[in-house]
């Protein structure tokens, strides 16, 4: 029994599965957090997993939140103890005054368990046992046993999960039967023979609205389509993979010619890294619009191609799903650690442009224009999502497309414009702004041809190692960055309600935890103007938010503050104005934890002024 | 890759093909490689062939890796679009630009070093995957850009110019490509004229992934110890400055003998080579023979030339991709995009 007063909380709870890696629990969890959003509640659910393949532990969080606060929150109010060899840590997890769910059919010790919590026992197995023979359907049915038995304990609706069963088991009404079979089978059982509900509770509401549920990985293959990619190469990756995967789902059902069922796109899983940038360049120079999808392991072989695709300047999209690193890291651990690797990818001087989603809506938006950025800048395009966003479920605003759009090709020259007389030189800057025109392999007989290469060149494209053709080069390709400024997407800037001297400069994956945490820094007294940014090169709104701050929090998931350390090397700012702060452990960062960071440095800034920074 | 233009003018009396284009037509920049190199035996062949062809010459793409060989692409077809890529990854971005437009010859030129060293997977996995290209390796056994070093084409007990005995065994890469799938796999000797242009010309229109290695003699780092004009002797008899090296030009190496013959070749540093030019009853439609074939010359010290395997029913990537016959490249947003009606569907069905 409890000695203290079980938590209470209706649409805003963390439940937590604990499972066994290959145990076929996904499925079942993921359906209770569906579940839950047919009740019209948004949920947060993150996939927290081992880097193997089977019996590891591996758990899944779901974040009940009629608030819509859709980052991590960190605590668990209840944990679903499905794995022995974590038990001790699952429970030691749990809040004081939650819940632990467990199968009890075997008998624990007292000492197994905590005061502070509610323990409720199921006894799944017995119940699985007695009514299934078949091995892998006792371990399979006995997730849907205990998703029935939760559905009562937290007072859910049987009929929206039938709803979700009936959806999943389309067409197949033998699996259909059976499923809605077990998941009463648990209900029942909750209810005949345990205090339902418990103080946890799920209760219709109206706050999802139209909001979708899709993982980063799937939305951004998806804007791949959308954007006109028509060649893919890739080699599996965690956590990337599910990129060409899901583009070659995707590719499936939309991109088939109809009258003679052939493909209109090409997908070729490379030996290698560095096969598959390399086919992804050898396309773009031939004028198709390509991609890669990779991650930071991926990154460091692609590296000498990028340099090529810069200083070249053929198009490429290469799709970053960050983990933690370096070297393997924690292959299945999410981190924002690659940016000044893809920042400053390769050797020599060069400069890559660098997007930064924060939900699978902008993966969408961005990956589609990550191909018309690639065309017109001729150059490298880095999508940086990482694992949070990439391989989680996350609810976000409906895609959108203009059907009036048509693709930035860029400026390629015609055979037309050729045969017109213009002057064609391959790294000719006609119009001022670093951007030269290119022509495709195979357009004129006798005209627009040229050498691709490493090497030096002048504006013609003809070879030369002279100093001041080669300086002449480099200048232009840092015009072209800064033209690059104007077509990226721009931050986006909200401010506190009262004037402040202190912002927070956040991108990405924090977006979530970010927006709640400036409201519990505003509980806490602290005013902060915020500044998401999305892309990199930095736009001048950068500099001025800077300018109009004393201190600026920099929150970022890797250990050296590497966004920090990008806008004090591209801005010239004095790094003491910039604060960082940085979560860097593998797991989602948390609005707890950064209003935490932030609120104690602020409180600090109070009692013991700083001099002043000049920048 | 070179300063020099070559001068326009030709004789206007010169032959032409059935385009109407003349030799000069299929022409590039005057090659920097070093005098009576094969590679130049091997870019005149290139010539030779594509003008035989009456191939328009922009509808070629010619990629390359990083080395002697993969410079070469500049000195043919100047009116091509030509890719100097990265080192050993000619093959990958061949690949690429092949997906991107079906309807171009993709010509790809690369060396001993590119190929069977660094590149040596990219070779394996472009011929696996059936890419159609004509993959020309200019096979010399060293690498001359950076003065000598063994490649893995190298004879094992064969020596560097520096002196070295080389103790690794040799990489065949006939041999690879027959093991891995190719479907028109040939040998020659960059001398051979005679029998070089056909092959090229053959393999460029054979669709699939065609091979051709070429041995090809280098001036350079056939040069050394004894030779009054080798690298060293020039040294240790010059009082220059600095240390640049000194080339010698020689005459290229040509040879040409009849099918079914063994062809002792003496190249430039007096090392000999055993061509053996496969008879006219060969059987070019047989792997499994072909191999045997290659391994029991071999055996004896034997360089095999000629079409050693064809496929003439070869299909190539787009086939296995079931790719649309419009370039990829060519397609645009009104046949490429879904379109805002299925994304309300996707949305629809995410909720």
């Amino acid at each position: 029994m409890s000695d203290k007063k079980p938590l209470s909380s209706v649409n805003d709870f963390v439940v937590r599965f604990a499972n066994v890696n290959g145990s076929g629990s996904a499925s079942a969890n993921e359906m209770f957090a569906r579940a839950i959003l047919r009740h019209g509640v948004p949920v947060s659910p993150r996939n927290i997993f081992p880097s193997n393949i089977q019996g590891l532990p591996t758990w899944y969080e779901v974040r009940v939140t009629e608030d819509g606060h859709l980052g991590a929150r960190g605590g668990v109010d209840m944990m679903v103890a499905m794995n022995p060899q974590t038990w001790d840590k699952d429970v030691a997890g749990i809040e004081p005054g939650g819940y632990l769910f467990y199968d009890s059919t075997k008998p624990m010790p007292s000492t197994k368990f905590r005061d502070d919590i509610t323990v409720i026992g199921v006894p799944l197995t017995a119940i699985t046992n007695s009514t299934y023979t078949d091995p892998r359907q006792r371990q399979l049915f006995k997730n849907i046993i205990y998703l029935g038995a939760l559905s009562a304990l937290l007072d859910m609706d049987p009929k929206l999960i039938e709803q979700l069963i009936g959806e999943q088991y389309k067409g197949k009404e033998k699996l259909l039967s059976s499923n809605v079979h077990a998941l009463h089978l648990g209900r029942d059982w909750a209810l005949q023979n345990l205090k339902c509900p418990i103080g946890l509770r799920v209760k219709k509401s109206d706050k999802v609205g139209d909001r979708i549920f899709i993982e980063g990985n799937s939305a951004a293959a998806l804007g791949a389509v959308y954007g006109g990619a028509t060649v893919c190469a890739w080699y599996p990756i965690t956590p990337s993979s599910s990129v060409a995967e899901a583009f070659t789902a995707h590719c499936k059902k939309y991109r088939h010619d109809p009258e003679t069922g052939k493909a209109k796109y090409a997908i070729v899983q490379g030996e290698d890294e560095l096969a598959s940038i390399g086919i992804v360049i050898g396309a773009s120079w031939n004028g198709a619009r390509a991609f890669t999808a990779t991650s930071g392991p991926g990154i460091s072989l692609m590296t000498e191609f990028i340099g090529l695709s810069y200083f070249a300047e053929i198009p490429a999209v290469i799709m970053n799903i960050q983990r933690a690193g370096p070297s393997t890291g924690m292959p299945t651990r999410t981190q924002q650690c690659d940016i000044i690797a893809c920042a400053y990818a390769s050797h020599g001087d060069t400069k890559h442009v660098l997007l930064f989603p924060e939900d699978p809506a902008e993966a969408f938006e961005f990956a589609a224009a990550a191909f018309d950025l690639a065309e017109r800048l001729q150059t490298t395009i880095f999508l940086m999502l990482d694992l949070d966003i990439g391989m989680n479920h996350r609810l976000c605003r409906p895609l959108k497309w203009d059907d009036s759009k048509q693709y930035d090709r860029g400026k390629v020259m015609t055979a037309e414009m050729l045969e017109q007389g213009r002057d064609f030189g391959r790294y000719l800057d006609v119009d001022g702004d670093g951007i030269p025109y290119r022509t495709y392999p195979g357009t004129h007989p006798t005209k627009g041809s040229y050498f691709t290469r490493g090497t030096s060149r002048d504006r013609y494209a003809r070879y030369s190692e002279e100093g001041s053709v080669y300086a002449d080069n480099m200048q232009r390709l840092v015009r072209k960055f800064e033209t690059a400024q104007d077509l990226v997407p721009r931050p986006l800037q909200a401010n506190a309600e009262r004037p402040t001297k202190y912002g927070v400069i956040y991108f990405g994956s924090t977006s979530p935890a970010m927006d709640e945490a400036i409201g519990l820094l505003e509980a806490r007294g602290h005013q902060l103007d915020r500044l998401r940014i999305r892309a990199f090169p930095f736009h001048s709104s950068v500099a001025s938010f800077l300018a109009e701050h004393d201190f600026v929090y920099v929150v970022e998931q890797n250990r050296d503050s590497q966004l920090r350390q990008l806008i004090v090397n591209e801005n010239g700012i004095d790094p003491v104005r910039l604060v960082p702060i940085v979560h860097y452990d593998g797991t989602p960062i948390t609005a707890r934890f950064i209003a935490k960071a932030i609120g104690d440095h602020q409180d600090h800034l109070k009692v013991t002024p700083l001099r002043k920074a000049v920048s | 890759m070179t300063y020099i233009a070559k001068p326009k003018f030709h004789h206007p009396g010169l032959k032409k093909n059935e385009l109407g284009y003349t030799h000069r037509d299929y022409e590039g920049k005057i090659s920097t490689l070093c005098a009576g190199c094969g590679h130049d035996s091997i870019t005149a062949s290139i010539i030779e062939a594509c003008y035989e062809l009456s191939i328009e010459p922009h509808r070629v793409a010619k990629i390359s890796g990083i080395g002697c060989s993969s410079k070469t692409p500049d000195y043919f077809l100047g009116n091509s679009h030509g890719f100097n890529t990265v080192h050993g990854r000619m093959p990958s971005v061949l690949t690429g630009a092949n997906l991107a437009n079906r309807d171009l010859i993709y010509l790809g030129v690369s060396g001993d070093g590119d190929s069977a060293s660094i590149g040596f997977g990219q070779f394996a996995h472009s011929i696996r995957r059936g890419v159609n290209m004509t993959y020309i390796v200019e096979n010399n056994g060293v690498y001359g850009l950076t003065k000598g070093q063994f490649s893995a084409t190298a004879d094992r007990g064969s020596k560097s110019k520096k002196g070295v005995t080389n103790t690794d065994n040799a990489i065949d890469l006939v041999a690879i490509a027959l093991q891995l799938g190719a479907t028109f796999v040939a040998r020659s000797f960059s001398g051979d004229k005679t029998q070089l242009v056909p092959l090229i010309a053959a393999a460029i229109g054979h669709k699939g992934a065609s091979f051709i290695d070429v041995i090809s003699p280098c001036i350079a780092f056939n040069n050394h110890a004894g030779s009054t004009k080798s690298f060293d002797y020039v040294r240790e008899h010059n009082d220059a400055v600095n240390r640049l090296d000194v080339l010698v030009g020689r005459d290229p190496i040509a040879v040409d003998y009849a099918p079914g013959t063994v062809q002792v070749v003496e190249q430039h540093d007096g090392s000999k080579i055993a061509l053996r030019k496969i008879d006219a009853d060969y059987d070019p439609h047989d792997r499994l023979g072909a191999q045997a074939f290659l391994a029991k010359h071999a055996a004896k010290g034997q360089i095999v030339t000629g079409l050693l395997y064809v496929d003439p029913d070869a299909d190539d990537l787009h086939a296995h991709l079931n790719t649309v016959e419009t370039p990829l490249n060519t397609l645009e947003a009104d046949t490429l995009c879904p379109g805002s009606a299925a994304l309300d569907k996707l949305n629809a069905s995410l909720r």
